[in-house]
């Protein structure tokens, strides 16, 4: 092989093997949207999903069957709010739809913003767990050592696996005060938050 | 005849190695730039080293003798990444350029330049994350794995540097394997087909794929973890969105591969050293290329065996489990090719072959740890124990280090011209052997007794085990620096080598006079039947 026509394909092998270079790296951060999406379908990361819609008439809850579901709750390292359930568990019949309480105080002395992140064992129950109302779909603005109670609605769905008798529910509380531009937020988070629960 | 004269002519005007520091700096020779990587390398293991005896200095008593926690942790963070990416990738890309040119018959590397920037890089890239222990603060302390939110929330503030330290490792190893496929593909000599190649040329290419394919999946990790902590986003951190967890999966599809980076050209060099001790053609030469073949594409899918205890559903864990023990049929296939290679051979002892056979059994037990390590029930109860630790350093440093140093000692008299003294290599191996066992074997069962990986200290009833650890590992580290005066003694003074150093050696290097010329196969060599190995 000529010298000429050897440069030519090692110039060649070197442009396939940078485009190799180009889409693994563009894999890599495709990697976290493929990450949100497998785990939305299996559940895997006990993320429970968004608002679900649901009509009352139209399901018959499940009268044989009683699931208890245990409430976590836990601040996140520096995060000095008190959290806590109103229940720490409660028995529901799959297909039933069911409110309960948690209450947040803001302990410090400055207007903080927080989410609530919620994590649901065992995985294979994340899918059949529905939310029709919940704290942790939006953030929760507090004025110093003010405190409310925030609800949220749920029902177990019937297809729910039969080898599942409890279902733990927790949720983590993170201070997100620096991660909100406060300006923006403030007015309709407050209205929000007051009206929903009331004070 | 008028042909021969204007080659000699020709030689005249080449250029020989410059003088003085310009020589290194400068140099697109493969050959210098093979030798500043391995003495690079070497330089890295030693570092990597003394941070490992800091570890089994502090843990061969119970209690806090020597170092707080905090300076524990980055310990045993900077050894893990110092002798991965410091010492045993950096050792097997000097290799790569030293040997891959003469294997295949060419006269360079593919892309020279390319070449002296991609090893210039690596000491800037070390320099600056080895100052990271001298800052405020100290340096990387949240292991070799780097978890999120270990290496982001809670990470010291030097770890930006530690950041773009692996951007630059990982630029080099980019460059470099780019270098090498080219290389292979493009340069091997008339008649060297794919299925005549050496198998260390055979091992490297397909490393050379696994590297350009995972290593800018570790730049965007790194990335991610660098806008985590500076730009405000959310890749890492389940307040904003993220997952800690997927930084896990992202890091082990990188990591899974990786390990087999480290390993694979090691099985090349093994297929060299012990076809040339036991005077026999490598047994199962084509099973050889398609089971590094295998191991290369299963090392795709496996990288959650790493991470069963974080929660994931039973078919996750069942394919995990069953993907990973797959490994073992293409990995048994090669050591029982290499036993059957050994099978009536008329076998000699001589230190590379030590050193080879001491890889296949030892390499073997790691292959077997790791099978027990696969099968995820019994997984819970060793996840992140010490026999994880003698599980990784068996296949680690009896299995890639080993097959190093006895690279080092097969190919020495081709690269200096001279011979080793057997008698100093032997002993060298023995105390490796020894060393490397008294270390290692004993936190199979402190592992199994539940002793956790990581921890400055630990109870009373895992302190004998630890204690005979730590006289191991000192053994291990001072012979290693015996192994340096093995070489520069020999490098003075060994007896003068010949072209074909062993008797039953073959491949295209071994047809160049010893030491190998600065500019060999300027003309492309015929590659005869009897320098094939398979």
């Amino acid at each position: 092989m000529s010298q000429q026509a050897q440069q030519t394909q090692i110039k060649r092998t070197v442009k396939r093997l940078s485009l190799i270079v180009i889409g693994m790296s563009a894999f890599a951060f495709a990697l976290v949207p493929l990450y949100d999406l497998f785990c939305e379908i299996t559940g895997l990361n006990g993320k429970t999903g968004g608002p679900y819609i649901y009509e009352e008439a139209s399901v018959e809850p499940d009268r044989s069957r009683l699931v208890k579901v245990n409430f976590l709750t836990n601040t996140n390292e520096g995060m000095p709010w008190q959290f806590w359930p109103g229940k720490g568990a409660v028995r529901v019949h799959p297909g039933e739809a069911k409110t309960v309480s948690f209450f947040v105080k803001n302990t410090t002395s400055k207007p903080m913003v927080a989410q609530a992140i919620p994590s649901l064992v065992p995985i294979s129950a994340t899918e059949f767990f529905h939310k029709t109302e919940c704290f942790c779909f939006e953030q929760q603005l507090l004025q110093p050592g003010e405190e409310v109670e925030m609800p949220m609605r749920f029902i177990v769905g019937r297809e729910l696996p039969k080898n599942v008798g409890s279902i733990n529910l927790s949720y983590a509380l993170f201070d997100i005060t620096d991660r909100v531009d406060m300006s923006t937020i403030q007015g309709n988070l407050v209205e929000d938050q007051l009206s929903t629960v009331g004070g | 005849m008028s042909e021969v004269i204007h080659a000699d002519h020709h030689d005249d005007h080449a250029h020989g190695p410059e003088k003085g520091l310009k020589r290194w700096l400068f140099t697109t020779n493969h050959k210098d730039i093979g030798t500043l990587y391995l003495w690079f390398s070497f330089a890295m293991f030693l570092i990597g080293g003394v941070l490992a005896l800091v570890i089994r200095a502090e843990l061969f008593q119970p209690g806090l003798q020597f170092v707080q926690p905090e300076f524990f942790n980055q310990m045993t963070t900077n050894h893990g990444l110092i002798m991965v990416f410091g010492a045993i990738m950096p050792a097997f890309v000097g290799l790569a350029n030293w040997l891959i040119p003469m294997q295949v018959g060419a006269p360079d590397m593919a892309l020279p330049r390319m070449n002296n920037l991609s090893f210039w890089i690596l000491p800037f890239a070390f320099g600056m994350m080895i100052s990271t222990l001298f800052m405020e603060g100290g340096g990387p302390n949240f292991g070799w794995t780097f978890y999120a939110p270990l290496s982001t929330t809670y990470a010291p503030p030097s770890v930006t540097y530690f950041i773009f330290a692996v951007h630059l490792m990982g630029a080099s190893s980019i460059m470099g394997s780019i270098n090498i496929i080219a290389t292979i593909l493009n340069m091997r000599a008339p008649g060297m087909t794919l299925m005549k190649m050496p198998m260390f040329v055979w091992t490297w290419l397909i490393t050379a794929y696994l590297l350009i394919a995972v290593m800018p999946v570790l730049a965007g990790a790194v990335t991610m973890m660098l806008f985590d902590i500076h730009f405000n986003t959310s890749f890492f951190n389940a307040a904003g969105g993220g997952d800690p967890v997927m930084f896990q999966h992202i890091f082990w599809f990188f990591g899974h591969p990786e390990v087999y980076i480290m390993i694979l050209p090691a099985f090349g060099i093994v297929s060299h050293i012990i076809p040339a001790f036991a005077r026999k053609r490598l047994f199962g030469y084509t099973s050889m290329v398609y089971a590094v073949a295998s191991i290369a594409f299963l090392s795709f899918i496996v990288w959650a065996h790493h991470m069963f205890t974080v929660g994931m559903p039973l078919a996750g864990q069942l394919f995990f489990m069953y993907s990973t023990m797959l490994i073992a049929v293409p990995t048994g296939v090669k050591v029982f090719n290499w036993i059957s290679t050994m099978w009536r051979g008329s076998m000699t002892f001589e230190t590379p072959m030590l050193f080879a056979i001491a890889f296949v059994v030892l390499f073997t037990m790691g292959g077997f740890s790791g099978l027990m390590l696969a099968i995820t029930p019994v997984d819970y109860q060793y996840h992140d124990t010490y026999f994880v630790v003698a599980h990784f350093h068996y296949v680690l440093v009896p299995g890639a280090l080993f097959s190093i140093i006895a690279a080092v000692y097969f190919w020495f008299p081709k690269w200096t011209g001279k011979m080793y003294d057997e008698t100093l290599g032997k002993i060298h191996f023995w105390l490796s052997f020894v060393g490397v066992n008294v270390t290692f074997f004993p936190q199979h069962f402190s592992g199994l007794a539940g002793m956790p990986r990581r921890i400055p200290d630990y109870p009373l009833q895992f302190a004998d085990f630890n204690m005979i650890s730590s006289v191991g590992a000192f053994i291990f580290g001072l012979s290693q620096v015996f192994f340096l005066y093995v070489i520069i003694k020999s490098i003075r003074s060994g007896q003068p080598a010949e072209g074909r150093s062993w008797e039953g050696a073959k491949g295209l290097e071994w047809t160049l006079p010893s030491p190998a010329p600065y500019h060999s196969f300027t003309h492309p060599p015929v590659v005869k039947d009897e320098e094939v190995l398979g």
